[in-house]
């Protein structure tokens, strides 16, 4: 008979078996057996949070960054609520993560037990699939499951609720089936014929465009080399969403830049005026379509997605491929290929006209700021982090805001995994841990969180967590004493009734730095903006940094709520040209 | 137009909406129910009827079938929000206006009062295949089969005449012919 083990071992030669190096998790009454074993696993390393919520962005960061699944253990109770921000911010936006948690043992379950919550039915909306474990033997099979749930198809996460008797309990341990080499195609549900409908569009449009998304990202980094031949292929403007930033070269000529509420002129303008519009991965997100009825009012549309209910969810569309994005790249290239050698140089002719119109639009110059000598504009912070760091592989992080957008705008990425933000759920407090989940996967790159001082005030608690690892994570603190989107948002649409979203008490962010035993800088004098984001980025350690910025900037352009792509507003100084006063200004 | 203060977009013209019954075959477990209506109740869509129980216990099948409105699309996007759900096998959706499909609910009526009143109620529901559950010189429990709107009649028709208590089942259905769902 074969060796019995308990629960708690179970779960460790179940992580084993599915290579995960690292867990990102706080201990607590619930898990303590689970805590017990892991001295006796020292091939997975624990990284001890400061709060549950910080454990799941971490965890993010790290799968985010690796490609691989994030691995959370909390406890029972308020262990399993504060991790729930997390597991909703990633299946949001499709992380794949595995959720541990204690639950109080079987027989206390629904009788209002210490620590004890509905810790499945809380999780429930908010996990792709999640188990309470009510019988030892059913362990082994459920951990692989859940694996297999948050890595397959879309990925997102999972969680299982581990009740204690079950962690001490025995049994027999069975690794996980060895599933027959698909090659991805279980999810493929495309043919052919689709692929022909797509290269017919294809040669017979004269205004295409390619919208990609966090899809690309998630199919891994041979979809980016994909994606980037297929466009070279084709010659076709493309623009990517706040996810799948990275995923194309965020400098090359053919890309216009993100697209959608605070997306770049030239690509809101393709995205509405075009006549071919290819959606890669991408969901129709409401921060992206605007108005419904009138978006892409003149395009056929295809839309290439992993999950069949994101096709036809918002936006109609004319062809649909159900299919992992490099799969279903890699086909269409291979059938260009074969149809048309020369479609490169035919292409080129025929939608040129179309590169003139979208010239023009770019010509506006839609992400322009009046600079200023005195104060610091955050734009120029995010521009001079860019040009101070692009010589590196460099990660970055962010909250949610203003800063969120400025990133997106003016940080420009080359490579997929390397921008991590919080797009669907739209999480304040996501960048700091997810920084350290980033810094653990890549210990020796450039890991950037560019932050918001109302965010990352959230979850600084993790700063402790980053000394303690000694993570030297650089927290790029974007300081406007503003809730600064919140700001823009009542400034424009409230009649500047700027109700509660200044922070009238911050902390002094250089000595929290120190309080927590990592280096602090300060900068309010634009002309050290520069010696000073070089000195935080050769300091070996942790740095938070507080760069005070104008507190007045606000994010342009933007698609006012309701409006479609082609009525955008823009910045400052398109505004000035066009004489719009300061009443125009907020008729939105 | 009054300009909008919404971060959001404002809601556009409505489709018509379509009545459908969705079957699914699930795995008889612990919350599959809970799972199932959470996603009715979490996107917004509207339960009208509900039917569950266990159909292959060797194979530990459920089989729940649930009447809902919504225009074509929302239909279509309940289907393969179903289709994602991990304990689900097979979901199944029909217009109820599908002649190849016959629905059923069933209804057990209490109704008390003197004799020409309960032969009154029973000849009213001779068309619904009424059966005689339990009878007492005053008072009649009565079963019948048919279809929600008939139910409904029946339910209005049938209080002025002694109808006390109503208990009712969501609709079940079944393909007409040698086929089946698939």
């Amino acid at each position: 008979m074969s060796k019995l083990y308990s629960g708690a071992e179970i779960v460790f030669k179940c992580l084993e078996d599915q290579d995960v190096e690292f867990i990102f998790g706080y201990p607590g009454g619930a898990v303590l057996p689970i805590y017990d074993e892991l001295k006796n696993h020292p091939s997975i390393k624990h990284i001890l949070v400061r709060h549950e919520q910080g454990a799941g962005h971490a965890a993010e960061g790290y799968a985010r960054s690796s490609g691989k699944p994030g691995v959370v253990l909390v406890t029972s109770g308020p262990g399993a609520t504060n991790v729930v921000t997390a597991l909703t911010d990633a299946y949001m936006d499709s992380v794949p993560l595995v959720c541990i948690s204690g639950q109080v043992p079987t027989h206390l379950i629904g009788t209002d037990a210490f620590q004890e919550c509905d810790t499945t039915g809380i999780t429930r909306p908010c996990t792709k699939h999640n188990w309470l474990v009510k019988d030892i033997k059913d362990l082994p099979k459920i951990l692989h499951e859940a694996f297999h749930v948050a890595t397959t198809g879309r990925p997102g996460p999972v969680l299982i609720d581990i009740p204690k008797d079950i962690q001490f309990a025995k049994t027999n341990y069975s690794k996980p089936k060895i599933e027959k080499k698909l090659n991805g195609k279980s999810h493929n549900k495309f043919s052919q014929t689709d692929i022909e409908k797509f290269i017919d569009l294809i040669l017979k449009a004269k205004k295409p465009v390619i919208y990609s998304g966090g899809g690309v990202i998630n199919s891994g980094p041979k979809a980016s080399e994909a994606l980037r031949e297929f466009a070279r292929l084709t010659g076709f403007p493309i623009t990517s969403t706040l996810q799948g930033l990275g995923a194309f070269p965020g400098d090359d000529d053919q890309f216009l830049g993100m697209l959608g509420m605070h997306g770049t002129y030239e690509a809101n303008n393709a995205m509405h005026d075009c006549d071919l519009l290819i959606n890669i991965g991408a969901r129709f997100d409401d921060r992206i379509t605007g108005k419904i009825d009138e978006f892409s009012p003149y395009s056929k549309k295809v839309h290439i997605d992993i999950d069949p209910s994101s096709i036809n969810k918002i936006i109609k569309v004319d062809l649909a491929i159900v299919g992992d994005v490099n799969n279903v790249i890699q086909a269409s290239i291979k059938a260009i290929n074969k149809k048309d050698k020369n479609l490169k140089n035919s292409n080129k002719e025929k939608i040129s006209k179309w590169w003139q119109q979208i010239q023009k639009w770019r010509e506006k110059n839609s992400l322009g700021f009046i600079n200023s000598n005195e104060t610091i504009k955050p734009q120029h912070a995010v521009q001079r982090l860019y040009e101070l760091t692009k010589n590196q592989d460099t990660f970055i992080t962010t909250e949610v805001g203003q800063h969120q957008m400025w990133a997106a705008q003016h940080y420009k990425f080359d490579k997929p995994n390397r921008w991590m933000t919080s797009g669907g759920l739209g999480t304040m407090g996501y960048g700091l841990p997810a920084a350290v989940g980033v810094q653990i996967a890549h210990p020796d790159k450039l890991v950037i969180d560019i932050a918001g001082e109302a965010s990352v005030l959230m979850t600084m608690q993790e700063m402790s967590t980053a000394v303690q690892y000694n993570l030297p994570i650089k927290i790029f603190i974007l300081n406007n004493q503003y809730m600064g989107m919140v700001r823009q948002w009542q400034e424009l649409l409230h009649e500047k009734n700027y109700s509660e979203s200044y922070s009238e008490a911050l902390p002094d962010f250089k000595k929290m730095a120190e309080a927590y035993g990592c280096k602090g800088i300060r900068v309010s004098d634009h002309g050290e903006l520069d010696t000073k984001i070089q000195e935080m980025i050769d300091h070996k350690g942790p740095v938070i940094f507080d760069c005070h910025v104008d507190p007045g900037e606000n994010c342009f352009p933007m698609i006012p709520s309701g409006k479609p792509h082609n009525q955008m507003i823009l910045g400052p100084n398109d505004q000035e040209e066009n004489k719009i006063t300061g009443k125009g200004k907020s008729l939105v | 137009m009054a300009k909008s203060k919404s971060a959001y977009s404002v809601s556009t013209k409505k489709e018509k909406s379509d009545t459908h019954i969705f079957v699914l075959w699930v795995a008889n477990e612990a919350g599959v129910l809970a799972r199932v209506v959470g996603l009715f109740s979490g996107r917004g869509y509207n339960i009208e009827s509900l039917a569950v129980a266990e159909i292959d216990a060797k194979k530990n099948i459920s089989r729940i079938t649930i009447v809902t409105t919504g225009t074509p699309q929302v239909i279509e996007q309940i289907k393969l929000q179903l289709r994602k759900l991990v304990p689900v096998h097979k979901v199944a959706n029909f217009k109820r206006e599908d002649k190849q499909v016959i629905f059923k609910e069933m209804a057990l009526l209490k109704i008390v009062g003197a004799k020409s009143k309960i032969d009154k109620c029973l000849k009213a529901c001779k068309n619904y295949n009424p059966v005689i559950i339990d009878k007492t010189k005053k008072s009649v429990v009565l079963q019948i089969t048919a279809l929600r709107r008939e139910i409904d009649k029946m339910n209005s028709k049938l209080k002025p005449l002694g109808l006390i208590s109503t208990s009712r089942t969501g609709a079940i259905a079944m393909t007409r012919g040698a086929e089946v769902f698939n």
